[in-house]
């Protein structure tokens, strides 16, 4: 696509000049914005209706979740069991203040199932898949092995793309439902076995204060990071530069994108849902 | 039974920015000849190969397979139009994180309804055309140049298509292989009967397998003949750029 690039004038008047000569910047960077929106939402509809229209390539997908979700588990679990922990720690110290300790095993499970955990595993995946994602997809692009699936006539899209995000719709709400299990269990060592917090008070109150609707609202917010990420990041390998640094660039903001996005689309999703 | 053009090219414009690639090409590929493109490097050689294919879209012009415009009819009549097309690119393009067999047998399984038995023999077969054997279950890195620009002359030819293009199928080789390529692309060629159309830098070794030469400058096509009567060629430009002088009507940048 051709860059578009602001005319040059040729009144002898400078400052007449000057002002047109900005608003045409502007004006460009405006048509480069929204020709940039356009790339993305074509790009949106295209992935759209190639999930929906058969053949689906199960075998790449279900390559893609063993990926993207198989092999984050080490990391999830990690993240998790330590953010449960601080959250067990940083829960009761605040909570006796209040005399309400009791109600730290709520306190924990909400934070992590409607909040930290659908957000800390999206970015953790950003991190260790969505790259991945990006950075393969890019030198795909650079080494015209995406231009050969075309010559082939076999749709790109379908063969790199729609499996990824197939597999991050799946693999993402079973990731942060792991994440927020094991953070209630590692909220459980600091708060049950470290400060003495009985384990029927940790469990029981859960129970009681934890609804459905705070695990629905969880699932929600993973299916749509699930969808975001892996699209982004598809998005920005797919259109990457040239050469070694157009996929470097393209990694890097795929990881930044995504990340950002997660994290401003939680708090509209939060206000949405809650 | 070259005569009837299979591919052609009309008016065909295109440029990145300001710069000016193709300025009104004029071309006609005819049917089963092999016909090589030949010019100096960034004269737009391979953006030209691959509006033939429809991987760019001019700005304006047309390429027509069998007086059909590529570009007219959506994505769907391009991909039935690319099914007739190979293209050998120029660093391979083949999957790197698929074995060779994978890799040859990727249109087949995707195409076609062979069975795994049937495709494993063709994967053979074709491999064995090319002059490889017992490399099936290696990684497109483990091999050497050569081999990778065989292995993509493979999947090129396994769909046995109509038109074949090449783009620089032996930059970078040995002048033994560079002869070894070329010699398979004409022994091919002879074999499967399909259009060849070829960008190559290799001079004089080309005019050996063309059928006819075409000189690319400026965007538009300078000169196109056999490739007999293209070596006498009286114009100025093609004679410097054959014998590969500093000084004449093309400069060196």
């Amino acid at each position: 696509m051709t860059r578009r690039t602001p005319p040059i004038w040729n009144e002898r008047d400078r400052s007449t000049h000057i002002v047109r000569f900005t608003l045409a910047q502007i004006g460009a960077t405006v048509l480069n914005a929204l020709s940039y929106l356009g790339r993305l939402g074509l790009f949106l509809g295209q992935v759209l209706v190639l999930i929906v229209t058969p053949p689906l390539k199960i075998w790449r997908v279900i390559r893609q979740v063993q990926f993207i979700g198989a092999r984050s588990l080490l990391v999830i679990a990690l993240t998790g069991v330590f953010t449960g922990m601080v959250l067990g720690l940083q829960g009761y110290y605040t909570l006796t203040r209040f005399g309400s300790e009791a109600y730290l095993g709520p306190a924990v499970a909400i934070g992590l199932i409607t909040e930290l955990g659908p957000v800390l595993s999206a970015l953790m995946v950003t991190g260790r898949a969505g790259s991945a994602i990006a950075a393969e997809i890019g030198i795909m692009r650079i080494t015209e092995q995406i231009d050969a699936l075309e010559v082939m006539a076999l749709n790109p899209i379908r063969y790199l793309v729609v499996p990824n995000i197939v597999a991050g719709v799946i693999a993402l709400p079973l990731l942060g439902a792991l994440f927020s299990v094991i953070g209630i269990y590692g909220g459980y060592l600091v708060g049950v076995q470290l400060l003495g917090v009985s384990s029927g008070t940790y469990f029981g109150s859960m129970a009681d204060f934890v609804a459905m609707n705070d695990i629905r609202n969880g699932l929600y917010k993973s299916l749509s990071f699930g969808l975001l990420i892996t699209f982004l990041c598809c998005f920005k390998g797919y259109h990457t530069g040239y050469g070694a640094e157009g996929v470097s660039k393209a990694t890097t903001e795929a990881v930044v994108l995504s990340s950002v996005t997660v994290l401003v689309v939680d708090y509209f999703l939060n206000s949405v849902l809650l | 039974m070259a005569e009837t053009p299979i591919i052609q090219v009309r008016d065909l414009r295109k440029r990145f920015g300001r710069q000016v690639v193709l300025n009104g090409l004029n071309l006609d590929i005819m049917r089963g000849e092999i016909l090589a493109v030949i010019g100096r490097s960034g004269t737009g050689k391979s953006v030209f190969l691959k509006h033939l294919i429809g991987l760019v879209r001019p700005d304006r012009g047309q390429v027509l397979v069998d007086g059909e415009n590529i570009h007219r009819g959506g994505s769907r009549n391009l991909a039935r139009i690319r099914e007739r097309f190979g293209m050998l690119f120029q660093g391979g393009a083949l999957f790197d994180s698929l074995t060779v067999e994978d890799n040859i047998a990727f249109p087949l399984r995707e195409k076609t309804h062979m069975s795994a038995a049937q495709i494993q023999g063709m994967v053979t077969e074709i491999l064995k055309g090319v002059g490889l054997e017992g490399v099936e279950g290696k990684f497109p890195d483990q091999l050497s140049g050569g081999m990778r620009k065989r292995v993509a002359l493979a999947r090129a030819l396994v769909m046995h298509p109509e038109i074949v293009l090449f783009d620089e199928p032996t930059t970078g080789l040995d002048p033994i292989l560079v002869r070894a390529i070329h010699q398979l692309i004409a022994d091919t060629q002879a074999r499967f009967h399909y259009t060849a159309v070829l960008v190559s830098h290799e001079l004089p070794q080309i005019f050996d397998i063309a059928t006819r030469v075409a000189m690319l400058h400026n965007g538009v096509i300078l000169e196109v003949d056999t490739a007999a009567r293209f070596q006498c060629s009286s114009n100025p430009a093609v004679q410097q750029f054959i014998a590969g002088r500093l000084e004449g009507p093309l400069t060196p940048t």
